[in-house]
């Protein structure tokens, strides 16, 4: 009696996990199939993309479909701009939005908490209402269709991650200033000597969130880069998909491409990416 | 009398500090969102194209805009995405982190399945969607025709360019999954066990600790989700334009027409101003809202 009822919820117990499995197992092919639909068709000629049904693996894979897209637009030049951009956004993020994370996270004032209430609430503010007086700013300045409405914002601090500095830096044990305080350190030499090097998880948080933002960004760019030797990655996709749409072979070899880097430094340092998507949902 | 000297000096070095290392944000916040907020409100009463000098017109943008047809087109359509793609993202979402926070060997090789799609997010996936909802060589139609449904023209069919917007952006529900994963690891586990041996089912542990005790998150991504969706461009501007019709024509969308390409700089401000308040509503009404169905543990709080 007592080994059958045993017997019997070892088996419930295999069938829960067998189910499991299985529902698991078919939502993530579901999620992964448009990838793998990507790649193939990046692979094959012409006369094998529209075919029904579709040719899953391609035979033989044809691999030129990747040097002819890439080099049908100067995609070598989008990719150096888009490499100027996003370099200089992630320093000039990484710098400036620490430096404001120490002093709300670190100073004392009066203000702080309101000025902090007031950070919070500008992450809400649409895109949409900034951008047109914006625009007509920087085409006063003469910056319309150079890097500069791209470039000079990010040197001044990004509320979300200026929010999840500011946590990070919240959790270091404040003794360790305090006793810096004592030995006479500056505040300046607190924050570079003993929080940056302590902060260092949170640091690569802030530039991996900060590269993929500026390697997507496709409405900035649209809207300040007018000549296609200007132009970046994500809008000069969006010339190729005007320009030569039915060539979908080539339109997914460069996708891939574009997509490859994210994925790979997403897979190097998933931790890193997690742990800034959880702070931002869980503590906000 | 000297230490109480050198304390308030040390108080005023310290203010100064503060005001010092805040002040890149201080300056951004009043030069690119505080400042351009401002103007926004005049380069909305006025008619201006740019190149001329604008020419105050007063309310009439936002009289125009009452009569403007595509104008509600726009906010019917970006309140049918919305819903759609925030309601159903979430519940999506929610349904995935919980089959993944089963103690299951290799499911951290699922999680980042799921996962990945939303990193990637970006005009090169946009293009790949393209090429899935092809009505004829298309993925979706292919899919469907196993089992004996002949698929729609998706993108170019007016009622079915929107689902399908709404469709590929449940493709994208991998950071909010994780959210919600993070949320239900910290689910104290005592308290489903107490509940389990005074002999509630799994479905009553679920509704009534599990889900209160993630109910904050669950808010917190429905608020964010909303005013991300809202400001949905990017997809329609390269799949559509917009189209067939006006049938995936986004507020965002008509108000990068109206600015970039129509060079109707007054009426895109009044377009967006609206934007920023039906936002704030929205926001304001979710909060309101989460008072009656969100709970906060009380005291010890972080």
């Amino acid at each position: 009696m007592k080994i059958e009822m045993k017997s019997r919820k070892f088996f419930i117990s295999i069938l829960r996990t067998v189910i499991l499995y299985l529902v698991i197992g078919i939502g993530a092919f579901i999620f992964t199939l448009p990838f793998l639909w990507m790649i193939s068709t990046s692979l094959k000629p012409e006369y094998d993309i529209f075919v029904l049904p579709p040719k899953w693996i391609p035979n033989p894979p044809l691999w030129e479909n990747y040097p002819k897209g890439w080099s049908i637009l100067p995609f070598n030049l989008f990719l150096k701009n888009t490499l100027i951009i996003v370099v200089n956004n992630l320093i000039g993020n990484l710098i400036s939005c620490s430096l404001v994370a120490y002093g709300f996270a670190r100073l004392r004032h009066p203000l702080r908490d309101t000025l902090f209430m007031l950070l919070i609430s500008t992450m809400m503010i649409p895109y949409s209402v900034t951008m047109i007086p914006l625009f007509i700013l920087y085409n006063k300045l003469g910056w319309i269709n150079t890097f500069k409405p791209l470039m000079v914002p990010p040197w001044f601090g990004y509320p979300f991650f200026i929010f999840l500095l500011r946590q990070f830096f919240m959790g270091l044990p404040k003794e360790l200033d305090e006793a810096a305080k004592i030995d006479g350190c500056s505040n300046w030499r607190i924050y570079w000597n003993i929080i940056l090097p302590l902060s260092k998880p949170a640091l690569a948080t802030v530039a991996i969130f900060s590269f993929l933002g500026n390697w997507n960004d496709f409405l900035g760019p649209l809207i300040y880069l007018s000549s296609q030797e200007k132009y970046t990655i994500a809008i000069g996709l969006n010339l190729f998909r005007g320009q030569y749409f039915t060539y979908m072979g080539y339109m997914m070899a460069v996708s891939v491409l574009t997509v490859l880097p994210v994925i790979v430094i997403f897979l190097l340092a998933q931790q890193y990416f997690i742990r800034g998507i959880v702070m931002g949902g869980l503590k906000g | 009398m000297v230490s109480k000297s050198k304390v308030s000096q040390l108080m005023r070095k310290e203010y100064r500090d503060f005001w010092l290392f805040i002040s890149p944000w201080l300056i951004g916040f009043i030069a690119f969102s505080a400042g351009p907020i401002v103007a926004a409100i005049f380069i909305s009463l006025t008619e201006w194209n740019i190149l001329t000098s604008p020419k105050w017109i007063g309310l009439e943008n936002f009289i125009n805009l009452f009569r403007d047809k595509v104008f509600y087109t726009a906010l019917i359509n970006t309140a049918y995405y919305t819903a759609g793609s925030v309601t159903l993202g979430t519940i999506l979402a929610l349904i995935v982190a919980i089959l993944l926070n089963q103690h299951l060997k290799g499911i951290t090789i699922f999680r980042t399945l799921y996962f990945l799609p939303s990193v990637t997010a970006g005009v090169a996936v946009t293009i790949l969607w393209l090429w899935i909802y092809n009505p004829e060589f298309g993925l979706a139609n292919y899919f469907l025709s196993l089992v004996g449904i002949k698929g729609p023209q998706w993108l170019f069919d007016t009622r079915w360019a929107l689902p399908a917007l709404i469709i590929m952006s449940l493709w994208g529900i991998g950071s909010n999954m994780m959210i919600f994963l993070a949320a239900l690891q910290n689910v104290p586990q005592e308290l489903l066990e107490a509940a389990e041996i005074d002999g509630a089912n799994i479905w009553r542990r679920f509704w009534h600790i599990t889900i209160p005790m993630i109910s904050p998150t669950i808010f917190l991504v429905l608020v964010m989700s909303t005013i991300g969706a809202f400001q949905t461009f990017m997809q329609p501007y390269v799949m559509t334009r917009g189209g067939p019709g006006n049938a995936t024509m986004l507020y965002g969308l008509y108000i990068y027409f109206n600015a970039f390409q129509w060079w109707k700089m007054g009426y895109a401000s009044a377009l967006s101003w609206i934007m920023f308040i039906i936002v704030f509503v929205l926001t304001l009404i979710q909060f309101k809202l989460s008072k009656s169905w969100v709970y906060y543990e009380t005291s010890e709080g972080r």
